[in-house]
């Protein structure tokens, strides 16, 4: 899980007709593949920023605080898919644990849904993540990141889960660009499908 | 993960950065709010105000100038807002807003996010 940080030099600048930034998060336990998924469709290197928490977890909103020697940050990693003229995706992979809630709440405002990325070997690891997820509303879908062959099938792997029939399921591989576009247009689909049959 | 610089950061210096302030105020900037500068940086400015200059000479989220910066989200927050505040950076407003507070994203908005990752 290597952070590769552009060069601000090569860094292609948006469009200067640009004017919305959307918002994907892929959320996932440390090492399944975050960064690699987001690098695989990105248009840039992953960029990686942090934020400042406290040793609590919780967000600090007064940076007077900062001074507080407790205070720690979390970093997260991010890329982008320019869509069109105006409007700009951006990727983000956010860490899947309890103590990042704080974080989490920043990332999933306004954002158009999340993809919850698992490693069949470490599934309780995606357990938070899709409470939370589903207590929020926040339409997701779950890729498989499968690093063998092997392991428990999809259907295995929602009951383990518990996931409901209606979230879209998927095995896929981080490293792919071709694999990792059809995560996200499943996920883009499954939030046409919720629209349309909302009131 | 695995890059924590911040971690050994000394937090007097993001003090001295945000000259001590803690908040952004009003601003409800986003992480993907796009900004764009309006004048080129000015003799005398601190460093993290022209470094933000400079990078918005075309529109850019403020995740992005955070990760250009190497400081954290909140902080280039604040600084953002010292350059709304005095008109010489700027945020780009959609042609169209979102529709109220619906909890589903905008059909034409998925329809061109569709088209654009299947082009991808």
């Amino acid at each position: 899980m290597d952070s590769r940080v552009s060069d601000p030099a090569v860094r292609t600048p948006l469009d200067s007709t640009a004017t919305t930034g959307l918002k994907i998060v892929v959320v996932g336990g440390f090492g399944v593949g975050k960064t690699s998924l987001v690098g695989s469709v990105s248009e840039i290197s992953p960029l990686s920023t942090e934020e400042i928490m406290t040793q609590a977890g919780v967000g600090v909103d007064d940076i007077g605080k900062v001074r507080d020697k407790r205070t720690t940050t979390v970093a997260f990693d991010f890329g982008r898919i320019t869509i069109g003229p105006e409007h700009v995706l951006y990727l983000f992979g956010a860490p899947g644990q309890e103590r990042f809630w704080f974080l989490w709440d920043q990332l999933f405002a306004g954002s158009l849904g999340a993809v919850v990325l698992v490693d069949t070997r470490r599934l309780e690891d995606s357990w938070y993540a899709i409470d939370r997820l589903e207590h929020h509303g926040m339409p997701f879908v779950v890729a498989v990141n499968r690093f063998e062959d092997r392991g428990p099938s999809l259907a295995q792997v929602r009951d383990a889960l518990s996931l409901s029939p209606d979230v879209p399921l998927l095995d896929c591989d981080a490293r792919q660009r071709e694999s990792c576009k059809l995560v996200l247009i499943t996920l883009v689909r499954h939030l046409t499908r919720l629209s349309e049959h909302s009131p | 993960m695995s890059r924590r610089p911040l971690d050994d950061e000394n937090p007097d210096r993001l003090y001295t950065v945000t000259g001590g302030r803690g908040d952004a105020g009003d601003l409800d900037l986003d992480l993907v709010t796009l900004v764009v500068a309006e004048f080129e940086p000015a003799a005398g400015m601190q460093s993290e105000h022209v470094r933000i200059l400079e990078l918005s000479r075309r529109p850019i989220a403020v995740v992005e100038l955070a990760a250009e910066l190497r400081l954290p989200v909140s902080v280039v927050k604040i600084l953002i807002g010292d350059l709304l505040d005095t008109g010489r950076l700027s945020l780009r407003r959609p042609s169209a807003p979102p529709s109220g507070k619906t909890r589903l994203p905008d059909m034409e908005i998925l329809k061109q996010v569709l088209i654009g990752l299947e082009s991808l």
